[in-house]
């Protein structure tokens, strides 16, 4: 890399920039020193101080200060937010309501994060291979994840709806009738999940195969050569050596997933979305933190405290996840 | 030349080691291909059909002529303010993503290059951040905007998220082996500022992950639903997601029109994705092996 260092005029601010500070090695008490001592030592942390700024006041605080809130009858409209210690905590669960909306958001997080992971690891696998046309195939896999998840969920809703969802007439072509998949939970959860699969698989295939490409080449020739078949060689060598990057993605997918918000709320446009249904067939929990939080509740207190139940319950399906993963993985490496 | 593109080389030098692939390899992935992209060819499909083609059965796989129809009630909708989402989205997202690549770039350049105490713990506490479902936060947070008059304004859905920990990350990754430590101390001896080899030095040779990064950063933000579905609550200041749900949310459903609404909000981002989907692609594999 040839890259000639011009001295231009001085874009930036005018007190980084103003000259050359010279520096001969001699403690200079000069002005010009000082300014340059301080862009030794302290400028790197004005450079990295907008991260740290900005997440303490739009996500820390807010994150903190919603457990806050939770013990508090913290209506909108009312006058003074009394505190109420553990309350909210003690009426949630005995919320009928709000049970059904974690079995639902713990329903659709199954239905989708299991075969998407499945799947995206068999793409990846497919992927890395030696094709024709690689890059046309990754976009291929990769373009669902571009659209929007409003724009998915309004393509979906329509491809999944009763009368004439496109869905529904394959199945007709093959002699089972419409289904109203609205209607019951499972099928609600079973078009959300494709949804979210849809959106998400192809990019977690990337993922798989950036670290498939890192394995080295000499394991797999070992193992041809001690006579193991692909099979066994995807089984023994890919999928234990890919464990640690299957645990990140689980543990992604789980905070993404276990927050879905967007694909339920449009899928049940016009029938009273954010209750994700007349019989809240597919509303999820933070869907049941916004029906609390803001219209038509307005109860931040409550709303919190939905919150924060989701916050524990990300932590502990994260590490069963992440226990059965470990456990798994560790099968095929105990065998040999 | 990038570091990404050498790397590629290097693989395809070696890919005489890969598993071949069948016909069956093509056929599933062909078929992968044809899943994926079928939901957005057929978006386009119904924004050029009439409200009536999807009673038709079989269902039209075809474009037709009613786009400029269509597109006339789209613009004309009450409710949806199409054309003020669209004009939002693009205000929002750019300014997000200059400033993402401009802080991102500059702190990763501090993480990967300057020497200063705490360095490394203060790196681990950015990436535990990454970590944190921070929009578990939305209640204070929207209590905050209303504290700050923001509610309904555009800068609630930008100020928020003007630098990541996320992008911070991967300039941090890139920066720490695409700029040497020579040009970087050469340049001080040269009587260089630190900003000044910020600017001169390092953000060209950061030029093509800032770029991936920026491309990440804008899709990203103008697919953005739930913060300003949240918190932008004035029917006639959307982005143009919240336009969509507000076409999707009526009554009466004119699928064509929705479907031209749709199909115009992806557009941009589907261009981008065919100009640059080789560089998209190359940062979110980069990303991952080093993550």
């Amino acid at each position: 890399m040839s890259l000639h260092l011009e001295v231009g005029p001085p874009r930036e601010g005018s007190r980084a920039g103003s000259g050359p500070a010279r520096q001969h090695g001699r403690p200079d008490r000069s002005p010009r020193a000082w300014l340059s001592r301080f862009d030794l030592l302290l400028s790197p942390y004005f450079y990295i101080a907008p991260f740290f700024v900005l997440f303490a006041i739009f996500g820390a605080y807010p994150l903190g200060y919603t457990l806050w809130v939770s013990l508090h009858d913290w209506d909108l409209l009312a006058e003074e937010q009394p505190f109420v210690g553990l309350d909210n905590y003690t009426r949630l669960l005995g919320d009928a309501d709000f049970w059904n909306s974690v079995v639902n958001t713990l329903g659709i997080f199954a239905l989708s994060t299991v075969p998407q992971l499945l799947l995206a690891l068999w793409l990846a696998h497919l992927l890395n291979r030696r094709l024709r046309a690689r890059t046309l195939f990754r976009m291929g896999v990769l373009i669902p994840n571009i659209t929007s998840t409003a724009a998915v969920a309004i393509v979906f809703g329509q491809l999944f709806s009763r009368e004439f969802g496109m869905i529904n007439w394959l199945l007709d072509l093959v002699g089972v009738d419409g289904i109203d998949w609205k209607a019951s939970k499972l099928t609600a959860w079973i078009a959300v999940s494709t949804m979210v699969d849809w959106r998400w698989t192809g990019y977690n295939a990337l993922i798989f195969l950036a670290a498939m490409q890192a394995i080295p080449r000499d394991l797999y020739e070992a193992a041809a050569i001690d006579g193991a078949r692909q099979a066994r060689q995807f089984w023994s060598i890919t999928v234990p050596l890919l464990k640690p990057t299957i645990i990140f993605c689980v543990i992604v997918s789980t905070i993404g997933g276990l927050q879905l918000f967007t694909e339920p709320l449009l899928f049940n446009s016009g029938t009273n979305p954010i209750r994700g249904g007349p019989m809240r067939e597919s509303q999820t929990m933070t869907m049941y933190m916004f029906e609390n939080a803001f219209a038509p509740n307005f109860n931040f207190g409550y709303g919190s405290a939905v919150a924060w139940m989701l916050f524990a319950l990300i932590v502990v399906v994260a590490l069963i996840n992440v226990l059965i993963i470990r456990r798994l993985g560790n099968d095929p490496g105990g065998r040999q | 030349m990038t570091i990404l593109q050498m790397r590629g080389r290097a693989r395809a030098g070696a890919s005489g080691h890969l598993w071949g692939a069948s016909r069956l390899t093509y056929a599933a992935l062909a078929a992968t291909a044809v899943l994926s992209v079928f939901p957005i060819y057929w978006m386009f499909v119904v924004a050029t059909r009439s409200s009536d083609a999807m009673g038709q059965v079989p269902p039209p796989v075809t474009p037709g002529g009613n786009f400029p129809a269509n597109l006339d009630r789209l613009l004309g909708n009450a409710d949806a303010h199409f054309m003020t989402g669209m004009l939002n989205s693009a205000i929002v997202a750019g300014a997000v993503t200059v400033s993402v690549v401009f802080f991102s770039s500059l702190a990763g350049f501090a993480f990967a290059k300057l020497r200063f105490r705490g360095r490394n713990a203060l790196l681990l506490v950015i990436i535990a951040t990454m970590m944190v479902p921070t929009q578990l936060g939305v209640i204070p947070l929207y209590m905050l905007m209303s504290e700050l008059n923001w509610n309904d304004h555009l800068q609630a859905v930008i100020i928020p998220f003007l630098v990541t920990g996320f992008g911070v990350f991967m300039m941090r990754q890139y920066a720490s082996q695409a700029v040497s430590n020579e040009l970087i101390e050469a340049a001080r001896i040269d009587g260089c500022s630190t900003l000044r080899i910020y600017w001169n030095v390092v953000l060209p040779a950061l030029r093509p992950a800032a770029a991936v990064l920026g491309l990440l950063t804008f899709m990203t933000t103008w697919n953005d639903f739930l913060w300003p579905y949240a918190v932008l609550n004035d029917p006639e200041n959307p982005t143009v997601q919240l336009s969509l749900r507000a076409l999707s949310n009526g009554y009466y459903q004119d699928m064509s029109q929705i479907f031209t609404g749709t199909a115009i909000a992806t557009l941009p981002l589907l261009l981008v994705f065919i100009v640059f989907g080789r560089q998209i692609i190359g940062g979110i594999m980069e990303g991952a092996v080093k993550a």
